[in-house]
């Protein structure tokens, strides 16, 4: 059955590949829908199971993080790749990867999934251990309401077979139930960086109750992270970028620690030194010698992090707004950011450029053009000065501004 | 001149950016020489005595839950208030509470201010998606809907708005909130006020007419970049 879902499957995906659509969901959805039980059939054969990684923020990153601090341990990690986050996203890469004979090459399957789809997951695949990074405001059109959004990371925590890493900052996500349950955590002093959803607009911080945290985030001085495991401080000097991806990178290190408990923990702090941000999130372009960074903001809390990392007077900065179903199509969440520290914004863009530069009007920063047009938008940018550039970007306006970059249509 | 808003139960009534409406009178105001002072009303505080418009925005179920027994300690002042032409602005959680009651999926009803003749039912579906409106005092109304209560105005209360495209106050009469005296209740996020200015200055104008008891006419703002955003949403797809 599974041999013949595989060749099914692969006949599918050369199809679809001659008509130029190579990474199409559509041999996942065929398979999906012809052999329900392919998926655990085939990931409960690996050796170190399935981990699953899901919340609102920084699930892309600590993906990549714990994928790549794996594979430098000698173990064959799949992973699902950026987008593809459905059930059949997940069945079309297995596809892709499985011999024609049902050979599936892997240790273990790293796969970031959002809340919703990693629930779906969970019903029709195991899980063995999962990463609950943080419950934000992040597309509520989609989800409704974040307490909703927690419900589901407690079915998927309910789902996993043996640990279920948790942020115990995160008041949403330290309160979920687990067979096993471990946390990453903060020093007290670096707690009032990290404003949860609830603190967002207060700015106040409130202590979770003292959970023994496996791995915290103890000291963290520009590039130089210091990560407590198990009462000796380890430090790092990170090539990731923002104090956010710091944090996280705790969560991975819990969760590889889960993984391979028998590797020493310093040897994935110091590992993590080489790690690089993931596609989108702190990316540096060189366009006509200018340097363009792309900085990925999908919800309130993501964007004032950015800001809070990434605002200086070296940087010329551009906002780029889409409403399209995958940034979401409510704006409102613009009004739970705070933008009074930006100098200014050269250039607002997207479909919403207008809603942005509205926003920005509201807080008295100076906005000195809106052009809808992403690829004008670009092009007035980079001209405007030498400097440095940042550009804040939803995530459909991030594929596009990266297509017009690396195609170099834009010149 | 100056101008106190009371912003009722911002900690647990405050998704979807509706603090964003508060700013708009704040700025809207403060461009026009007018100050003024936003005081935060949370469940248990003393009720001041001075403010001149009344804001209150939308939660999660859980935040609901949180304010119920406090709005109904001061429902009988802020009756008062509002008979009395005290401007105000509630936008769909409290819109429901100013209201009779809101009935659950479970048939439990949660008792309401009584404020505002209507009454709310939990619906089967979240009505989500852009919005617009027509109304007689403001034009087209634009904003963004996101709710599963379903609210009936009564029969000879007049609705905010008209719905053009979206859902409204049940996705069946059409109907969009409520305008009862001077107080605006609506289902709008966005939030309303920035992308419809002619909303915030007919709270700003009532606020200060019933201050100085004379009749007022605002001076006029630079509004290209609202209305410029209020067409760009009124062009978006559900």
């Amino acid at each position: 059955m599974e041999k013949l879902s595989i060749l099914l499957g692969k006949g599918v995906q050369a199809a679809s590949r001659l008509r130029g659509n190579g990474g199409s969901a559509l041999p996942g959805l065929v398979v999906e829908r012809t052999n329900p039980k392919f998926i655990r059939k085939i990931l409960e054969k690996l050796p170190y199971g399935v981990v699953v990684i899901s919340g609102t923020n920084g699930k892309t990153t600590t993906t990549k993080i714990v994928s790549e601090l794996l594979t430098k341990q000698g173990l064959k990690v799949f992973t699902n790749e950026t987008g593809s986050n459905f059930v059949r996203g997940v069945i079309s890469a297995i596809i892709k990867n499985i011999s024609l004979t049902g050979k599936f090459d892997y240790d273990i399957a790293v796969l970031e999934l959002d809340e919703a789809h990693a629930v779906k997951f969970s019903e029709v695949a195991p899980i063995t251990n999962s990463l609950l990074l943080n419950v934000q405001r992040d597309q509520l059109d989609r989800f409704g309401e974040i307490d909703h959004t927690a419900e589901l990371l407690q079915k998927i925590s309910t789902a996993t077979e043996n640990f279920t890493v948790l942020n115990r900052e995160d008041p949403r996500v330290s309160k979920i139930k687990a067979k096993h349950p471990i946390y990453f955590g903060l020093s007290s002093t670096l707690l009032k960086q990290f404003p949860s959803d609830d603190n967002l607009l207060t700015k106040t911080v409130t202590q979770t109750e003292n959970l023994p945290a496996c791995v915290t985030l103890e000291k963290l001085k520009d590039q130089t992270a210091t990560y407590k495991v198990n009462n000796k401080s380890c430090s790092v000097e990170l090539a990731l970028k923002g104090s956010y991806n710091a944090y996280n990178a705790a969560g991975a290190l819990t969760l590889c620690h889960c993984v391979l408990p028998d590797v020493e923990p310093e040897h994935f702090v110091a590992d993590l030194a080489e790690i690089q941000s993931a596609f989108g999130r702190g990316e540096v372009f060189n366009i006509n010698g200018v340097d363009v960074e792309l900085l990925l903001v999908k919800n309130p809390s993501a964007f004032q992090l950015s800001l809070a990392n990434f605002v200086d007077d070296k940087h010329d900065y551009m906002i780029a707004i889409n409403d399209n179903i995958a940034d979401g199509r409510d704006v409102s969440w613009l009004w739970n950011v705070d933008f009074k520290d930006l100098p200014k914004v050269e250039i607002a863009s997207g479909i919403r450029a207008t809603d942005m530069a509205l926003r920005l009007k509201y807080d008295g920063v100076a906005c000195e053009k809106i052009q809808e047009d992403l690829s004008e938008a670009l092009k007035i940018f980079v001209s405007t000065s030498k400097k440095p550039k940042r550009i804040f970007t939803t995530y459909t306006a991030m594929l596009e501004l990266r297509k017009l970059i690396s195609g170099k249509s834009l010149f | 001149m100056s101008l106190t808003i009371l912003h009722l139960y911002p900690k647990e009534m405050n998704l979807y950016g509706d603090h964003g409406n508060v700013l708009a009178l704040k700025k809207r105001c403060e461009w026009r020489k007018i100050r003024t002072k936003v005081i935060e009303y949370e469940p248990g505080d003393p009720l001041p005595k001075d403010f001149d418009i009344i804001f209150g925005g939308g939660g999660q179920d859980s935040g609901q839950s949180k304010i119920e027994q406090d709005l109904l300690r001061i429902a009988p002042e802020m009756k008062a208030r509002i008979e009395d032409g005290t401007p105000a602005l509630l936008i769909c959680g409290l819109y429901q509470l100013f209201g009779k009651y809101f009935e659950t999926a479970e048939g439990k009803r949660i008792n309401g201010a009584n404020i505002l003749p209507l009454a709310t039912v939990a619906g089967p579906k979240r009505l989500i998606g852009n919005i617009k409106i027509s109304t007689s005092s403001f034009g087209d109304v634009v904003g963004y809907e996101n709710h599963s209560g379903l609210t009936k105005i009564s029969k000879n209360a007049n609705a905010f708005g008209t719905v053009v495209t979206g859902a409204g106050n049940n996705g069946e009469d059409l109907t969009e909130g409520i305008f009862y005296k001077n107080c605006i209740g609506t289902y709008l996020h966005g939030p309303i006020l920035p992308k419809n200015p002619r909303v915030a200055d007919f709270l700003i104008t009532k606020a200060l007419e019933r201050k100085t008891g004379k009749k007022y006419t605002l001076d006029r703002l630079n509004d290209r970049i609202e209305l410029r955003a209020h067409n760009v949403a009124a062009t978006r797809p559900r």
